[in-house]
Protein backbone atom coordinates (compact mmCIF):
# COMPACT_ATOMS: atom_id res chain seq x y z
CA UNK A 1 0.00 0.00 0.00
CA UNK A 2 0.90 3.51 -1.16
CA UNK A 3 0.66 6.09 1.72
CA UNK A 4 0.96 9.25 0.65
CA UNK A 5 3.06 11.16 3.81
CA UNK A 6 1.06 14.46 5.10
CA UNK A 7 3.69 17.21 5.39
CA UNK A 8 4.42 17.81 8.95
CA UNK A 9 7.37 18.67 10.60
CA UNK A 10 8.05 15.33 11.55
CA UNK A 11 7.43 14.23 8.13
CA UNK A 12 9.98 17.10 7.09
CA UNK A 13 12.69 15.29 9.98
CA UNK A 14 11.85 11.66 8.79
CA UNK A 15 12.73 12.38 5.11
CA UNK A 16 15.78 14.78 6.43
CA UNK A 17 16.85 12.37 8.59
CA UNK A 18 16.51 9.17 6.46
CA UNK A 19 18.54 11.07 3.53
CA UNK A 20 21.09 12.33 5.72
CA UNK A 21 21.82 8.79 7.41
CA UNK A 22 22.21 7.12 3.74
CA UNK A 23 24.23 9.65 2.27
CA UNK A 24 26.30 9.23 4.93
CA UNK A 25 26.84 5.80 4.81
CA UNK A 26 27.29 5.70 1.50
CA UNK A 27 30.91 5.15 0.80
CA UNK A 28 32.52 5.19 -2.81
CA UNK A 29 29.69 7.69 -4.20
CA UNK A 30 27.58 7.75 -7.39
CA UNK A 31 24.92 4.49 -7.74
CA UNK A 32 25.54 3.47 -4.85
CA UNK A 33 22.54 6.20 -3.34
CA UNK A 34 20.07 4.47 -5.52
CA UNK A 35 19.33 1.44 -4.60
CA UNK A 36 19.55 2.54 -1.09
CA UNK A 37 17.16 5.39 -1.48
CA UNK A 38 15.13 2.59 -2.78
CA UNK A 39 15.01 0.41 -0.43
CA UNK A 40 14.20 3.09 2.17
CA UNK A 41 11.43 5.06 0.51
CA UNK A 42 9.76 1.97 -1.35
CA UNK A 43 10.59 -0.87 1.08
CA UNK A 44 10.30 1.03 4.11
CA UNK A 45 8.08 4.02 4.52
CA UNK A 46 5.92 3.05 1.18
CA UNK A 47 6.06 6.68 -0.03
CA UNK A 48 6.59 5.50 -3.68
CA UNK A 49 5.13 2.46 -5.81
CA UNK A 50 8.24 0.80 -7.27
CA UNK A 51 7.35 1.75 -10.78
CA UNK A 52 7.38 5.67 -9.87
CA UNK A 53 10.66 5.15 -8.22
CA UNK A 54 12.54 3.65 -11.18
CA UNK A 55 10.92 6.50 -13.45
CA UNK A 56 12.00 9.33 -11.11
CA UNK A 57 15.72 7.48 -10.94
CA UNK A 58 15.58 7.34 -14.90
CA UNK A 59 14.76 11.01 -15.17
CA UNK A 60 17.30 12.05 -12.58
CA UNK A 61 20.12 9.73 -14.44
CA UNK A 62 19.48 10.94 -17.99
CA UNK A 63 19.93 14.57 -16.60
CA UNK A 64 23.27 16.60 -15.80
CA UNK A 65 24.68 16.68 -12.54
CA UNK A 66 25.40 13.86 -9.80
CA UNK A 67 22.69 10.98 -9.73
CA UNK A 68 22.97 10.97 -6.02
CA UNK A 69 21.81 14.15 -5.84
CA UNK A 70 19.56 14.36 -8.62
CA UNK A 71 17.83 11.28 -7.67
CA UNK A 72 17.51 12.86 -3.97
CA UNK A 73 16.16 16.20 -5.61
CA UNK A 74 13.30 14.73 -7.40
CA UNK A 75 12.28 12.17 -4.94
CA UNK A 76 11.58 14.99 -2.55
CA UNK A 77 10.01 17.36 -4.61
CA UNK A 78 7.74 14.41 -5.37
CA UNK A 79 7.21 13.98 -1.77
CA UNK A 80 6.67 17.27 -0.98
CA UNK A 81 7.49 20.05 -3.80
CA UNK A 82 10.15 22.63 -3.18
CA UNK A 83 10.03 22.52 0.54
CA UNK A 84 10.82 18.67 -0.04
CA UNK A 85 13.65 19.04 -2.62
CA UNK A 86 15.26 21.48 -0.29
CA UNK A 87 15.32 19.26 2.63
CA UNK A 88 17.09 16.24 0.34
CA UNK A 89 19.44 17.93 -1.24
CA UNK A 90 20.79 19.87 2.11
CA UNK A 91 20.54 15.76 3.59
CA UNK A 92 22.34 14.85 0.51
CA UNK A 93 25.23 17.64 0.54
CA UNK A 94 25.89 17.94 3.88
CA UNK A 95 27.61 14.53 4.97
CA UNK A 96 30.36 14.94 2.41
CA UNK A 97 30.59 18.27 3.33
CA UNK A 98 30.75 17.67 7.10
CA UNK A 99 33.11 14.89 6.85
CA UNK A 100 35.44 16.32 3.84
CA UNK A 101 36.39 19.58 5.66
CA UNK A 102 36.87 17.44 8.62
CA UNK A 103 39.72 15.68 6.98
CA UNK A 104 41.10 18.12 5.04
CA UNK A 105 42.52 19.60 7.99
CA UNK A 106 43.45 16.24 9.37
CA UNK A 107 43.92 14.04 6.02
CA UNK A 108 47.65 12.88 7.08
CA UNK A 109 46.39 11.10 10.35
CA UNK A 110 42.97 9.43 8.51
CA UNK A 111 44.33 8.18 5.60
CA UNK A 112 46.73 6.31 7.73
CA UNK A 113 44.34 5.01 9.83
CA UNK A 114 43.52 1.06 9.51
CA UNK A 115 40.90 0.93 12.01
CA UNK A 116 38.98 3.69 9.44
CA UNK A 117 40.06 1.93 6.57
CA UNK A 118 38.72 -1.51 7.74
CA UNK A 119 35.37 0.09 8.82
CA UNK A 120 35.03 1.89 5.42
CA UNK A 121 35.84 -1.59 3.92
CA UNK A 122 32.94 -3.27 5.70
CA UNK A 123 30.71 -0.26 4.48
CA UNK A 124 31.62 -0.73 1.29
CA UNK A 125 30.90 -4.61 1.87
CA UNK A 126 27.47 -3.96 2.98
CA UNK A 127 26.48 -1.24 0.06
CA UNK A 128 27.38 -4.34 -2.08
CA UNK A 129 25.16 -6.61 -0.29
CA UNK A 130 22.41 -4.01 -0.37
CA UNK A 131 22.92 -3.19 -4.20
CA UNK A 132 22.56 -6.60 -4.93
CA UNK A 133 19.47 -7.54 -3.13
CA UNK A 134 17.80 -4.55 -5.22
CA UNK A 135 19.23 -5.66 -8.26
CA UNK A 136 17.77 -9.51 -8.06
CA UNK A 137 14.48 -7.91 -6.98
CA UNK A 138 14.24 -5.50 -10.08
CA UNK A 139 15.83 -7.98 -12.46
CA UNK A 140 13.59 -10.84 -11.58
CA UNK A 141 10.20 -7.89 -11.90
CA UNK A 142 11.03 -6.87 -15.43
CA UNK A 143 11.88 -10.82 -16.32
CA UNK A 144 8.84 -11.86 -14.92
CA UNK A 145 6.55 -9.07 -17.47
CA UNK A 146 7.39 -11.22 -20.00
CA UNK A 147 7.68 -8.62 -22.81
CA UNK A 148 10.33 -9.34 -25.05
CA UNK A 149 11.63 -5.52 -25.87
CA UNK A 150 12.25 -4.75 -22.35
CA UNK A 151 14.60 -7.65 -21.75
CA UNK A 152 16.41 -6.86 -25.18
CA UNK A 153 16.86 -3.27 -23.78
CA UNK A 154 18.00 -4.60 -20.35
CA UNK A 155 20.50 -7.11 -21.82
CA UNK A 156 21.91 -4.70 -24.89
CA UNK A 157 22.60 -1.80 -22.42
CA UNK A 158 24.23 -3.97 -20.16
CA UNK A 159 26.38 -5.63 -22.81
CA UNK A 160 26.78 -1.52 -24.11
CA UNK A 161 27.44 -0.29 -20.71
CA UNK A 162 29.57 -2.94 -19.08
CA UNK A 163 31.33 -4.73 -21.78
CA UNK A 164 31.54 -1.49 -24.37
CA UNK A 165 32.50 0.95 -22.24
CA UNK A 166 30.03 3.21 -24.16
CA UNK A 167 29.47 6.28 -23.02
CA UNK A 168 26.09 6.76 -20.78
CA UNK A 169 24.63 9.52 -22.12
CA UNK A 170 24.52 7.69 -25.77
CA UNK A 171 22.89 4.56 -24.27
CA UNK A 172 19.89 6.47 -22.49
CA UNK A 173 19.53 8.13 -25.34
CA UNK A 174 19.33 5.24 -27.42
CA UNK A 175 16.96 3.62 -24.95
CA UNK A 176 14.95 6.88 -24.90
CA UNK A 177 14.49 6.69 -28.32
CA UNK A 178 13.11 2.94 -28.56
CA UNK A 179 11.10 3.91 -25.83
CA UNK A 180 9.94 6.36 -27.99
CA UNK A 181 9.63 4.62 -31.00
CA UNK A 182 7.87 1.06 -29.62
CA UNK A 183 6.73 1.00 -26.46
CA UNK A 184 4.12 3.87 -26.36
CA UNK A 185 1.55 1.24 -25.61
CA UNK A 186 0.16 0.45 -22.03
CA UNK A 187 0.84 -2.53 -21.77
CA UNK A 188 4.58 -1.56 -21.23
CA UNK A 189 3.69 0.49 -18.19
CA UNK B 1 34.93 38.04 -5.02
CA UNK B 2 36.89 34.79 -4.45
CA UNK B 3 33.75 32.91 -3.28
CA UNK B 4 31.53 34.56 -6.27
CA UNK B 5 34.42 32.89 -8.34
CA UNK B 6 34.08 29.46 -6.63
CA UNK B 7 30.50 29.40 -6.94
CA UNK B 8 30.46 30.30 -10.41
CA UNK B 9 33.37 27.18 -11.28
CA UNK B 10 32.08 24.94 -9.55
CA UNK B 11 28.29 25.95 -11.32
CA UNK B 12 29.71 25.06 -14.73
CA UNK B 13 30.98 21.65 -13.28
CA UNK B 14 27.62 21.06 -12.59
CA UNK B 15 26.31 21.85 -15.45
CA UNK B 16 28.33 20.63 -17.94
CA UNK B 17 28.95 17.07 -15.39
CA UNK B 18 26.94 14.55 -17.74
CA UNK B 19 26.93 10.81 -17.20
CA UNK B 20 28.00 10.17 -13.42
CA UNK B 21 30.42 10.98 -10.80
CA UNK B 22 33.31 10.30 -12.36
CA UNK B 23 32.56 12.25 -15.77
CA UNK B 24 33.09 15.49 -13.73
CA UNK B 25 36.52 14.57 -13.02
CA UNK B 26 38.08 16.28 -15.56
CA UNK B 27 35.65 18.92 -15.81
CA UNK B 28 37.09 19.64 -11.80
CA UNK B 29 40.67 19.39 -13.22
CA UNK B 30 39.86 21.84 -15.94
CA UNK B 31 38.34 24.77 -13.66
CA UNK B 32 40.25 24.16 -10.60
CA UNK B 33 44.17 23.03 -11.81
CA UNK B 34 44.22 24.60 -14.99
CA UNK B 35 41.91 28.03 -15.01
CA UNK B 36 42.63 28.63 -11.49
CA UNK B 37 45.55 27.04 -10.06
CA UNK B 38 43.94 26.44 -6.82
CA UNK B 39 44.92 23.10 -6.21
CA UNK B 40 47.44 20.88 -7.15
CA UNK B 41 47.24 17.99 -9.33
CA UNK B 42 49.11 15.94 -6.65
CA UNK B 43 45.99 17.05 -4.25
CA UNK B 44 43.73 16.16 -6.99
CA UNK B 45 44.62 13.09 -6.69
CA UNK B 46 44.62 12.69 -3.20
CA UNK B 47 40.61 14.02 -3.70
CA UNK B 48 39.77 11.12 -5.67
CA UNK B 49 41.34 8.53 -2.80
CA UNK B 50 39.31 10.37 -0.52
CA UNK B 51 36.59 10.05 -2.04
CA UNK B 52 36.77 6.16 -2.63
CA UNK B 53 36.43 5.65 1.17
CA UNK B 54 33.43 9.02 2.12
CA UNK B 55 30.39 9.13 1.73
CA UNK B 56 29.08 11.52 -1.23
CA UNK B 57 29.58 11.58 -4.99
CA UNK B 58 33.51 12.73 -6.05
CA UNK B 59 31.82 16.09 -7.34
CA UNK B 60 30.39 17.46 -3.98
CA UNK B 61 33.71 16.54 -2.37
CA UNK B 62 36.19 18.27 -4.75
CA UNK B 63 33.94 21.02 -4.28
CA UNK B 64 34.33 20.85 -0.42
CA UNK B 65 37.90 20.46 -0.88
CA UNK B 66 39.13 22.97 -3.41
CA UNK B 67 36.32 25.71 -0.94
CA UNK B 68 37.87 24.67 1.97
CA UNK B 69 41.41 25.01 0.96
CA UNK B 70 40.82 29.03 -0.84
CA UNK B 71 37.93 29.94 1.65
CA UNK B 72 37.74 28.42 5.03
CA UNK B 73 34.25 26.69 5.86
CA UNK B 74 32.68 29.91 3.69
CA UNK B 75 34.19 28.19 0.70
CA UNK B 76 33.13 24.90 1.10
CA UNK B 77 29.54 26.04 1.43
CA UNK B 78 29.89 28.09 -1.64
CA UNK B 79 31.55 25.41 -3.73
CA UNK B 80 29.28 23.21 -3.19
CA UNK B 81 26.25 25.10 -3.46
CA UNK B 82 27.18 26.13 -6.74
CA UNK B 83 27.77 22.61 -7.90
CA UNK B 84 24.28 21.41 -6.93
CA UNK B 85 22.53 25.14 -8.34
CA UNK B 86 22.48 23.51 -11.93
CA UNK B 87 20.98 20.04 -10.45
CA UNK B 88 18.44 21.54 -8.66
CA UNK B 89 16.84 24.13 -11.39
CA UNK B 90 16.50 21.37 -14.13
CA UNK B 91 15.50 18.18 -11.87
CA UNK B 92 12.64 20.64 -10.65
CA UNK B 93 11.55 21.58 -14.29
CA UNK B 94 12.49 17.61 -15.55
CA UNK B 95 10.37 16.88 -12.24
CA UNK B 96 7.20 19.70 -13.21
CA UNK B 97 7.36 17.94 -17.37
CA UNK B 98 6.74 14.73 -16.02
CA UNK B 99 4.27 15.10 -13.28
CA UNK B 100 2.15 17.05 -15.76
CA UNK B 101 3.16 15.56 -19.23
CA UNK B 102 4.32 11.65 -17.70
CA UNK B 103 0.62 9.73 -19.26
CA UNK B 104 1.49 10.93 -22.26
CA UNK B 105 1.85 8.30 -24.62
CA UNK B 106 5.12 9.87 -25.92
CA UNK B 107 7.13 10.41 -22.37
CA UNK B 108 5.22 7.42 -20.79
CA UNK B 109 7.25 5.61 -23.81
CA UNK B 110 10.28 6.90 -23.41
CA UNK B 111 10.56 6.13 -19.71
CA UNK B 112 9.11 2.55 -20.33
CA UNK B 113 12.48 2.93 -22.53
CA UNK B 114 14.39 4.08 -20.00
CA UNK B 115 13.16 1.64 -16.89
CA UNK B 116 14.98 -1.61 -17.89
CA UNK B 117 17.71 0.64 -18.87
CA UNK B 118 18.42 2.00 -15.51
CA UNK B 119 17.81 -1.55 -14.04
CA UNK B 120 20.46 -2.65 -16.83
CA UNK B 121 22.73 0.49 -15.12
CA UNK B 122 22.33 -0.87 -11.78
CA UNK B 123 23.61 -4.39 -12.78
CA UNK B 124 26.74 -3.40 -14.29
CA UNK B 125 27.31 -1.30 -11.16
CA UNK B 126 26.96 -4.32 -9.31
CA UNK B 127 29.49 -6.19 -11.30
CA UNK B 128 32.16 -3.31 -10.47
CA UNK B 129 31.05 -3.00 -6.92
CA UNK B 130 31.89 -6.90 -6.28
CA UNK B 131 34.98 -6.98 -8.45
CA UNK B 132 36.19 -4.25 -5.68
CA UNK B 133 34.63 -5.39 -2.82
CA UNK B 134 36.15 -9.00 -3.30
CA UNK B 135 39.30 -8.49 -5.83
CA UNK B 136 40.34 -5.34 -4.60
CA UNK B 137 39.97 -3.38 -7.76
CA UNK B 138 38.13 -2.85 -10.96
CA UNK B 139 39.99 -4.37 -13.22
CA UNK B 140 41.91 -6.82 -11.14
CA UNK B 141 41.63 -10.39 -12.50
CA UNK B 142 38.78 -12.90 -10.81
CA UNK B 143 40.59 -15.35 -9.41
CA UNK B 144 38.77 -17.32 -7.03
CA UNK B 145 42.17 -17.94 -5.08
CA UNK B 146 42.64 -13.72 -4.81
CA UNK B 147 39.22 -13.69 -3.15
CA UNK B 148 39.24 -11.64 0.08
CA UNK B 149 37.70 -13.90 2.18
CA UNK B 150 36.54 -11.63 5.71
CA UNK B 151 34.77 -9.17 2.69
CA UNK B 152 32.52 -12.27 0.86
CA UNK B 153 31.29 -12.96 5.02
CA UNK B 154 30.80 -9.63 5.63
CA UNK B 155 29.02 -9.48 1.78
CA UNK B 156 26.85 -12.70 2.58
CA UNK B 157 25.78 -12.06 5.82
CA UNK B 158 24.56 -8.26 4.91
CA UNK B 159 22.77 -10.13 1.62
CA UNK B 160 21.29 -12.60 3.99
CA UNK B 161 19.62 -9.61 6.21
CA UNK B 162 18.73 -7.87 3.33
CA UNK B 163 16.37 -11.23 1.95
CA UNK B 164 15.15 -11.30 5.46
CA UNK B 165 14.08 -7.48 4.56
CA UNK B 166 14.07 -7.03 9.05
CA UNK B 167 16.81 -5.08 9.42
CA UNK B 168 16.66 -1.29 7.70
CA UNK B 169 19.26 -0.23 4.46
CA UNK B 170 21.21 1.92 7.63
CA UNK B 171 21.56 -0.71 10.31
CA UNK B 172 22.57 -3.17 7.47
CA UNK B 173 25.38 -0.76 6.69
CA UNK B 174 26.35 0.06 10.00
CA UNK B 175 26.83 -3.67 11.26
CA UNK B 176 28.11 -4.53 7.96
CA UNK B 177 31.44 -1.75 8.96
CA UNK B 178 31.46 -3.00 12.86
CA UNK B 179 31.34 -6.65 11.47
CA UNK B 180 33.93 -6.34 9.41
CA UNK B 181 36.43 -4.72 12.13
CA UNK B 182 35.35 -7.06 14.41
CA UNK B 183 36.62 -9.59 11.59
CA UNK B 184 40.05 -8.58 11.08
CA UNK B 185 40.71 -7.83 14.97
CA UNK B 186 39.81 -11.86 15.42
CA UNK B 187 41.90 -12.59 12.08
CA UNK B 188 44.63 -10.68 13.60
Amino acid sequence: MITPPPKTTSFYWELFKSTFLISAFTVGGGFVIVPLMKAKFVDGYHWFEEKESLDLVAIAQSAPGVIAVNTAIIMGYKLAGLQGALVTILATVLPPLITLTIISSCYETLITNNYIKIVMKGLQCGATAIILDVSIDLIRKELNKKLLLPCLIIIGTFIANYVFKINIMYIILFDALIGFLFLKNPKYN
Amino acid sequence: MLLLQLYWSFFMVGIFCVGGGYASMPLIQAQVITQHNWITMQEFMDIFAISQMTPGPIGINAATFVGTKIAGLPGAIMATMGFVTPSLIIMIVLARLFFKYGNVGALRGILNGLRPAVVALLASALIVFLNVTLWGSENSSINIKDIDIISLVVLITAFMACRSKTPGVIQTLAASGILNLVLHLIAK
